[in-house]
């Protein structure tokens, strides 16, 4: 019968999407914040429309001489004590919620991941597991973990809408903030802070994995790059070498470059570019032959590569597992 | 034949042509009066007003469909950066200086400002920042870094060409005449009121003004240093904000920034906004305003409480509990006197004789949204809801539902209110209808929508969005441009409305709307001297007491306070 209002509901879910303690608890506060919100604009929007339709001037006939009143204390006290009240409580829901997504306090804690936001991509370092990866971030899930967030060069912010808070990567500044996956998933966030021209596509992507997946994983991370096996990928490793991609690229063991993500296992991510493009050969082909138009401004320069080139060094990198 | 020249001398009897003689255009780039320098304000704001909504409309068509080629990544950012500074600094600001400029002398019975060359001087160097800013396109490259130039993005290293360093530049300039005007305000109004005319008698308008001329002493000089730093930065070589210097120099440029960035809200909607609406809302409701003091008194906190809220805007820079729970509690306690005026200007209608000329129709589309503006505003001073919002779409609609729902709102209302008195004719009443409803629902339909996309999770300052994989975000974009068109053509009707009414609008006479501040004492437009004669204020209202001697306010005032005790 309300079938008609599928879409609308759908419409609100997508906009409360919560996959974590914290998110739930920020959008519970701002649904309280939206009652009262509503609350004041009805009023507000009545109280005037009763007024003009209620006290209208009613053309030449209406000779009315309205009572030059100056106002009313008792009128006015009440509308400064009400708002007062309603804004102490909100006051004290606010720093209660602040505290129960800040909690524990993280002073002195190793953090389970250091992120340092670049122009425009995200390295993930592991100090625990001494991983380094970049792009995209593999969690274990239902565990409340410490993320410290800085930057290597301009402001980001870190923001994965359905996990919570978001917070600024500032260079020179080490920030905190507790991650926490409820569910198995893959979560999509985006730096939230006007970082040069490519901020829109400085896209992040979470991976809440089961504690069974996420070692998995780190195991695979952990190992040196596969070992190029046929003709293409050793001309393509060749490649990597002859034009110093390891000055800034780190893939293990053949380099340690920091400016630039991490390769040792970029053919196993599901995408490209910090999430705009999904990891294929022909995608990667075309980063390679057109990467100023694939991405204005981007820092990585353009080498010039033959056809042939583009071919083995993209084979050896979707090789890389 | 003869070596000499033959030179005409002028026919003895006539005088040589002067600036001062001459009328028309020079008279305008010569004067001191303050009526014509608000009118250049005005002008000049209204001007930059349309330069701005042509880069919001670029804007618009850029986000209209996924993946729109239409502009790259580095235009869109050039366009953003100068549609929020444009927006600010050209145009919400000299409106404001302009309706102060030209009404205050008028409304405390003066016939001049204090510094007539001053106030001359402060319109020059705002118009000469302007430019300045805008001779960034020609001289190689716009400013890219947003309206705010966070450093380091702002940094030489970052953006090695000129945009910032002129934008830095234009706005010093430009802050150097507001900080200018500000001082004249306060010394006028000090020094110049109407004998007789106690702070108690101030028409709310001046009120507003007055306090808010001490915001801008507050607020620029913080702007203005730290425009000078980043500049010494970029120029010189210095290291206010380097990064590698240690400490959060990052943080210092952002705190300054917003010393100056909040009481500029405030700044801008003080006397364009609150002012205006009790100007207007008494008058077409044909009754005192509801609680002069407590408008007045609020004022005061807002003014007090405004240089205490900056932390709102660095909620998630990782400052800790201690400073987010402080500035929320100070965000939360502005909102207090801000509601307080709207419940007073609701009230003020209520067993009035409400008429609904389209400056009214302004001032009540006002109520509506600056109360949404102001109360998605609060949403911001809710800090884990900051955590969620900050840097999305929502911003971007709370900012224009207090800038464009508050302070044009307000604005409009004033030049449908004072164009009576700026030329001597009233402006078109139905074209007025029609600017007023083109205005109030294209502007709703545009940026209602923002609130949505901020939460579905949109950033702000995206030149394009397809690739975030969310839904509904076509859509509501779609809806956003199309009903921009409606917002902008009622700009154009406004125009029109303008060159239709100087030629044909009705002779408006002293005071069309029966008005009671000392400003529609004078013939409309005011010769050069406003006054030869004035009649004494001894309320807030003196053009009653003029007018009604068997009852006037004072009276009922001081026999109202004794029945109160």
């Amino acid at each position: 019968m309300l079938a008609f209002l599928d879409p609308i509901k759908d419409f609100f879910l997508q906009m409360f999407q919560a996959a974590s303690p914290q998110e739930k608890e920020i959008n519970h506060l701002f649904l309280y914040y939206n009652i009262l919100g509503l609350l004041i604009v009805i009023t507000v929007t009545v109280f005037i429309l009763i007024g003009i339709i209620k006290y209208r001037y009613r053309g030449p006939g209406d000779n009315r001489a309205p009572e030059q009143s100056f106002g009313n204390i008792r009128l006015e006290l009440l509308w400064t004590i009400i708002p007062l009240f309603a804004v102490i409580f909100f006051l004290v829901l606010t720093i209660r919620t602040m505290n129960r997504i800040n909690n524990p306090s993280v002073g002195g804690q190793a953090p389970f991941v250091v992120i340092v936001a670049h122009q425009w991509w995200w390295e993930f370092h592991y100090p625990g597991n001494d991983v380094i990866t970049a792009g995209e971030l593999h969690i274990p899930v239902n565990q409340r973990l410490l993320m410290r967030i800085n930057s290597a060069d301009v402001i980001h912010s870190w923001w994965v809408p359905p996990l919570g808070r978001k917070t600024d990567a500032i260079p020179g500044r080490d920030n905190y903030q507790w991650i926490d996956a409820d569910s198995v998933g893959e979560y999509k966030g985006r730096c939230s802070t006007f970082c040069g021209a490519h901020h829109s596509a400085m896209l992040i992507s979470v991976f809440a994995q089961t504690e069974n997946d996420f070692s998995t994983w780190v195991a695979n991370e952990k190992k040196e790059a596969a070992t190029p096996t046929t003709l293409s990928e050793i001309k393509g490793s060749a490649i990597f070498q002859a034009k110093c991609c390891g000055t800034c690229h780190t893939i293990r063991p053949l380099s340690g470059g920091r400016v630039a993500p991490d390769l040792t296992h970029i053919g196993s991510r599901t995408t490209l570019l910090s999430g705009t493009l999904p990891n294929t050969l022909s995608n990667m082909k075309l980063w390679l032959k057109e990467t100023q138009k694939v991405k204005m401004g981007a820092h990585m320069p353009n080498f010039n590569l033959s056809n042939e080139e583009i071919d083995n060094l993209s084979d050896y990198m979707e090789a890389l597992k | 034949m003869s070596s000499f020249l033959k030179i005409n001398l002028p026919e003895s009897g006539t005088a040589l042509p002067s600036l001062r003689s001459v009328n028309g255009l020079l008279n305008w780039l010569t004067t001191v009066d303050h009526k014509q320098i608000g009118i250049m304000y005005l002008l000049s704001g209204f001007l930059f007003l349309f330069v701005g909504m042509a880069e919001g409309a670029l804007m618009r068509i850029q986000l209209i469909i996924p993946n729109n080629t239409f502009l790259t990544a580095f235009e869109y950012a050039h366009l953003f950066s100068m549609h929020g500074t444009n927006m600010i600094f050209m145009v919400l600001t000299p409106i404001m200086l302009g309706f102060v400029t030209y009404n205050l002398p008028l409304m405390i019975g003066a016939n001049e400002m204090a510094f007539p060359r001053l106030n001359a001087f402060s319109f020059w160097v705002f118009f000469l920042g302007a430019l300045m800013v805008y001779f960034s396109f020609l001289a190689g490259g716009a400013p890219d870094a947003g309206w705010f130039s966070y450093v380091p993005l702002s940094d030489f290293f970052y953006s090695p060409n000129k945009g910032i360093s002129y934008w830095a530049l234009g706005i010093l300039t430009m802050g150097i005449g507001t900080t200018g005007a500000a001082l004249n305000f306060i010394v006028t109004t000090l020094t110049l009121r109407n004998k007789g005319m106690k702070f108690t008698h101030f028409p709310l308008f001046v009120w507003m003004s007055f306090l808010n001329s001490f915001l801008i002493l507050g607020a620029f000089p913080v702007l203005n240093s730290n425009l000078v730093m980043l500049l010494f930065d970029r120029l010189l070589g210095t290291h206010f904000y380097t990064i590698s210097t240690g400490g959060d120099t990052a943080l210092l440029y952002q705190n300054l920034f917003w010393i100056f960035g909040h009481p500029e809200v405030y700044i801008l909607i003080l006397p364009t906004g609150f002012g205006i609406m009790s100007e207007v809302f008494p008058v077409f409701s044909r009754k005192p305003i509801f609680g002069y003091g407590f408008v007045a008194a609020s004022s005061v906190a807002i003014m007090l409480l405004s240089f205490g809220v900056w932390g709102h805007h660095m909620f998630t820079v990782g400052y800790g509990t201690a400073f987010n729970a402080f500035f929320s509690a100070t965000s939360f306690l502005i909102a207090v006197p801000t509601g307080i005026k709207v419940f007073n200007w609701a009230a003020t209608m209520w067993k009035g004789s409400v008429r609904f000329t389209t400056s009214m129709l302004f001032a009540l589309a006002f109520l509506v949204d600056f109360t949404t503006g102001g109360l998605s505003g609060v949403a911001f001073a809710v800090v884990p809801t900051d955590w969620r919002l900050h840097n999305t779409y929502f911003v971007v609609a709370h900012i224009h539902y207090v800038f464009v729902g508050g302070v044009i709102h307000g604005a409009m209302a004033g030049v449908y209110y004072w164009f009576p008195k700026f030329t001597g004719r009233m402006l078109n009443e139905k074209i007025g209808k029609l600017n007023f409803w083109m205005f109030f629902i294209g502007f709703n339909l545009t940026f209602f929508v923002f609130h949505f996309l901020g939460l579905l999770g949109l950033p702000r300052r995206v030149y394009t969005y397809a690739s975030y994989g969310m839904p509904y975000l076509e859509i509501l974009n779609m809806i956003s441009t199309l009903s921009a068109s409606i917002f902008i053509g009622s700009f154009f009707v406004f125009l029109y409305n303008i060159f239709y009414s100087l030629r044909h609008g009705k002779i408006a006479g002293n005071n069309p709307w029966d008005a009671w501040t000392l400003e529609w004492y004078t013939k409309s437009p005011p010769p050069p001297k406003n006054f030869n004669t004035v009649p004494m204020a001894r309320s807030a209202r003196p053009l009653w007491d003029f007018k009604h001697p068997e009852d006037p306010d004072w009276k009922r005032e001081s026999k109202q306070k004794k029945e109160r005790l």
